[in-house]
């Protein structure tokens, strides 16, 4: 494992047990974090883009431990955190923070701004008393929310103010690593700027690491330092977003960069339409799971599924194409 | 190109508790035929009411119709009587929303709803609407249409269900398709198949579509030309090309620079300050003043009103009718 990097996780895997359809039949799996390897460096955004089903808010869940991974293992600053009991992984949770996507039921309805904010504060013991008002004022200010705004209750606040109010409590803490799960997805165009701004402001006050996940590629594409591709469960490709957006190797990847739109009438992009919809993640196709619906599929794609090789310095690809190339 | 729809002030408010909502204050536009209109805004901006106005989907009260005219087939559809309306809806005009899961039935078959508008508009017998619905599964690609017609909502995926919705609304040959947010519940790839499908199909059978939209890269890809609204009225029209390229109105200008693009270096995104203002509660003058970064005194005192800066090229904003801007 690299010296420097904040986390990393290796061949991580969640699968979910379906309920029995009959009465002794077997429980069907929905593999939905199928073996996920990948480094997260200090002060490094990560970008994590797939489109939906295909495991990304569960891979970053499952990071944080909101749910227990099935195999495989995740190292915080060199310290294996995968099989922690209950009290070491409460420690754990003030490093680690994370920010929902739907910023009207992220937060209790019924709590104030000042207990949203600092009841975290005061679980992990790091403040207490008159102190929390103050620690949670300040957090306010950083964020943008008038700090005499506390005594207010979430519906009080604008979509865009609420996701605010979550930064700030993910914040609150101090953590090393926030992972942000679709964090603008819900807002509107003209405030998603002002919070994708606000992200990169305090990552630069806090040196944050973000894991940002999204399934817009342009908002991706413009915070991130590397982004990582998935489809039904697995990174399929991973490089610098300048790489990925300029030279993207995987045929998934090169038709999902061609399919966003380009805001400019006149340059009518080359567009690959791929066939049909993502396989359901109950039943991956054997051999590479993006085969069927792949304009490059060879024969070997059925059967054999694909390593994940450095194709170029620092670009990682899973796809038979690439495959004379080295296995890592 | 003639003219297919025209639509003259219109103004929908809606009466609530807190006040009188103006979702929609003194609207004009028009629709060509063949051409297909964008529309575009942020949520609350009036897009969506304008468009159900057309086919009296707004339930009145809490709506109500304070003034307006349209004219499309000789007819005003917001005054026509009900049995008159619905002989327009699904038939010379149709719709698709934005959720494909909740607006089919999830009771009946697939073909059983495909077949109910075209029963009703073209008198078929209910074999003949099954035959007609495999034939609309079939131009809209989706495979072995003949077994899916059979099939229920929950079998088949968000994309598939979207085709459905379009293949429905295609059945009677509209002239004109109001699409709702047609791909924003869709995943990018698939809604680069369903825009695609969309403009297809729209040259087979010659229709406009009323395209409404927040997301300004959809407006690029498939509109002539564009509207942008903003608090219930339209504050900048004009085709796509000056609209992205020569945008006049500081809220389009500032909504362009808002948004990341793609391959753009990773500067500071432009902000729009503070957010979409209440309805029932609309700051005087320019509703845009209080956001705007080129503001000046006048804007807190007059409303403006749309002025044709350049040929076909519609602004309302006080500062670029004084050519201040």
């Amino acid at each position: 494992m690299n010296e420097g990097s904040l986390l990393s996780v290796q061949g991580l895997k969640k699968h979910f047990l379906l309920d029995r359809t009959t009465l002794f039949g077997p429980r069907e799996r929905v593999y939905a974090v199928d073996g996920v390897s990948f480094e997260l460096q200090r002060g490094e955004i990560l970008g994590l883009v797939g489109e939906s089903g295909c495991g990304k808010s569960t891979l970053g869940r499952t990071i944080l431990h909101l749910i227990e991974p099935t195999a495989g293992r995740i190292f915080f600053e060199g310290r294996d955190i995968t099989d922690l009991k209950p009290g070491d992984l409460k420690a754990l949770r003030a490093q680690m923070q994370i920010i929902f996507q739907d910023p009207y039921s992220s937060l209790n309805p019924r709590l104030t701004v000042q207990n949203i904010v600092g009841d975290a504060l005061k679980t992990h013991g790091l403040a207490g008393g008159d102190e929390v008002p103050d620690r949670v004022a300040a957090m306010l200010d950083k964020v943008g929310i008038h700090r005499e705004k506390m005594r207010c209750f979430p519906h009080e606040f604008s979509g865009g103010q609420r996701q605010r109010i979550g930064i700030a409590r993910a914040l609150i803490l101090q953590p090393k690593l926030i992972i942000c799960d679709e964090p603008v997805s819900a807002l509107d165009v003209s405030i998603q700027a002002q919070v994708i701004n606000l992200l990169g402001d305090l990552k630069k006050e806090f040196q944050l690491s973000y894991i940002l996940i999204a399934h817009d590629v342009s908002v991706v594409n413009h915070v991130s330092n590397r982004i990582a591709v998935m489809y039904l469960g697995k990174i399929i490709e991973l490089a610098s977003n300048k790489e990925l957006l300029t030279k993207p190797l995987h045929p998934y990847t090169q038709a999902l960069m061609s399919a966003v739109p380009v805001l400019d009438p006149d340059k009518k992009k080359k567009r690959i339409i791929l066939k049909g919809d993502v396989p359901s993640p109950v039943n991956p196709p054997p051999g590479c799971r993006f085969h069927p619906r792949c304009f490059k599929a060879m024969e070997v794609c059925s059967r054999v599924e694909p390593l994940w090789a450095e194709v170029e310095p620092d670009h990682f690809a899973m796809c038979h194409l690439y495959g004379a190339c080295q296995p890592r | 190109m003639g003219r297919l729809l025209t639509v003259k002030d219109l103004k929908i408010y809606f009466h609530i508790l807190a006040g009188t909502v103006r979702a929609v204050d003194g609207v004009d536009f028009h629709v060509d035929q063949g051409e297909t209109l964008g529309v575009v805004g942020e949520s609350g901006c009036g897009k969506s009411v304008s468009a159900m106005a057309l086919l009296q989907l707004i339930p009145m009260p809490p709506g109500e119709l304070v003034e307006g005219r349209t004219e499309f087939e000789g007819l005003d559809l917001l005054r026509l009587e009900t049995h008159r309306i619905q002989q327009v809806r699904g038939n010379r005009i149709s719709m698709i929303f934005q959720e494909p899961m909740t607006s089919l039935n999830p009771v009946f078959t697939i073909g059983n709803q495909i077949g109910e508008a075209i029963q009703l508009h073209q008198g078929l017998s209910a074999r003949q609407a099954e035959e007609k619905a495999v034939e609309m599964l079939d131009l809209v690609g989706i495979p072995d249409p003949r077994r899916r017609v059979k099939e229920y909502p929950h079998q088949l995926s968000g994309g598939m269900r979207q085709r459905v919705m379009i293949g429905m609304a295609l059945s009677c040959n509209p002239a004109l398709l109001i699409a709702d947010e047609p791909t924003t519940a869709l995943d990018v790839t698939v809604q680069a198949q369903i825009l695609e499908l969309m403009l297809d199909l729209q040259k087979k059978i010659n229709m406009s579509i009323l395209m409404i939209t927040h997301n300004l890269g959809v407006i690029a890809e498939v509109a002539n030309r564009v509207i942008v609204m903003y608090c219930g009225r339209i504050v900048e029209s004009a085709n796509v090309h000056s609209i992205f390229h020569n945008p006049l109105h500081p809220y389009t200008r500032q909504l362009l620079a808002s948004v990341p693009h793609l391959g753009a270096d990773q500067t500071r995104l432009q902000e729009i300050p503070g957010v979409v203002p209440n309805l029932y509660n609309l700051p005087p003058g320019c509703d845009f003043h209080p956001r705007c970064a080129e503001a000046a005194e006048s804007c807190k005192l007059q409303r403006p009103e749309l002025n044709e800066m350049e040929p076909g090229h519609w602004v309302a904003c006080g500062r670029v009718a004084r050519g201040g801007a």
